[in-house]
């Protein structure tokens, strides 16, 4: 299956800026189904980004964050063509972790 | 007429029935998910669970913030659709360690909450739900102290459901 990440990394000489995009429900639990009945919270609670063996970006997100996340920071220090590892952890401990070439 | 009223009521007691066991369904998967989520040992659920905008940051924080003109708050005048506001904050203060978007009038007051290490700028674009129209608060933790800035944006169409 395709990642469920998809992330543009492009370097500009000494940062890198970073946009993330994750599918996800992001279900805040307040929300009624076709059945009338509340479709249960399922949401990411942590979004970790890591380059060269460090967290660069650490995201703790709740359910009031859209469905299909997008976020977007900037960081110091990478080169292009380094790699940048993108993970994240939902709260009914699903997973999903993705490699991105910073271009 | 009285078998009728009879027919009647074992309909009724049927659909009765019938709600009782969505509603246990609906019960029994919230404490599971809750349950897991405490197993996460850095996850701030207990900010995450707090239903105002002061009671989050304390949770949070275990401080208050004061207003910073330093902190550039950018969320739209009106949104149009309150499931996807754009939402981003940059400031000018120096040893950013974290950075935090809350809504104030959610269920959960606490949105985003961000990690910033040394060597990552610190400047954060999401996306947020808001219910309603509200203050949209950001909170800058630098040098061990916290600063914010709020903008009032307002909402056509609440994104929380219902």
């Amino acid at each position: 299956m395709a990642s469920t990440i998809r992330v543009r990394a492009i370097s500009s000489g000494d940062t890198t800026e970073v946009q993330a995009l994750v599918q996800h429900p992001m279900d805040s639990g307040f929300v009624k189904g076709a059945q009338g009945a509340l479709i249960p919270a399922h949401f990411i609670q942590q979004l970790t980004f890591e380059y060269d063996g460090k967290t660069v970006f650490l995201a703790d997100w709740g359910p009031a964050v859209s469905k299909d996340p997008y976020v977007k920071f900037t960081f110091k220090g990478a080169k292009k063509g380094d790699d940048l590892k993108i993970s994240w952890v939902d709260n009914k401990g699903a997973t999903d972790a993705t490699t991105a070439k910073i271009q | 007429m009285i078998t009728a009223d009879d027919r009647f009521s074992a309909t009724r007691r049927l659909i009765l029935k019938g709600v009782g066991s969505v509603a246990l369904v609906g019960l029994g998967n919230a404490p599971f998910s809750v349950a897991f989520a405490a197993a996460n040992d850095k996850y701030p659920e207990d900010a995450f669970k707090q239903k105002s905008d002061a009671d989050a940051i304390k949770s949070l924080y275990g401080k208050t913030a004061e207003a910073s003109d330093k902190v550039k708050l950018d969320a739209p005048e009106i949104a149009e659709n309150g499931a996807v506001v754009p939402i981003s904050v940059a400031t000018t203060l120096e040893n950013v360690t974290s950075i935090a978007f809350l809504v104030s009038e959610n269920p959960n007051a606490l949105a985003a909450s961000y990690v910033i290490p040394e060597g990552t700028l610190p400047s954060v674009a999401n996306r947020l739900k808001m219910q309603k129209t509200t203050n949209v608060i950001a909170i800058v933790e630098a040098g061990g102290k916290l600063y914010s800035a709020t903008k009032e944006v307002k909402v056509t169409v609440g994104g929380c459901g219902g």
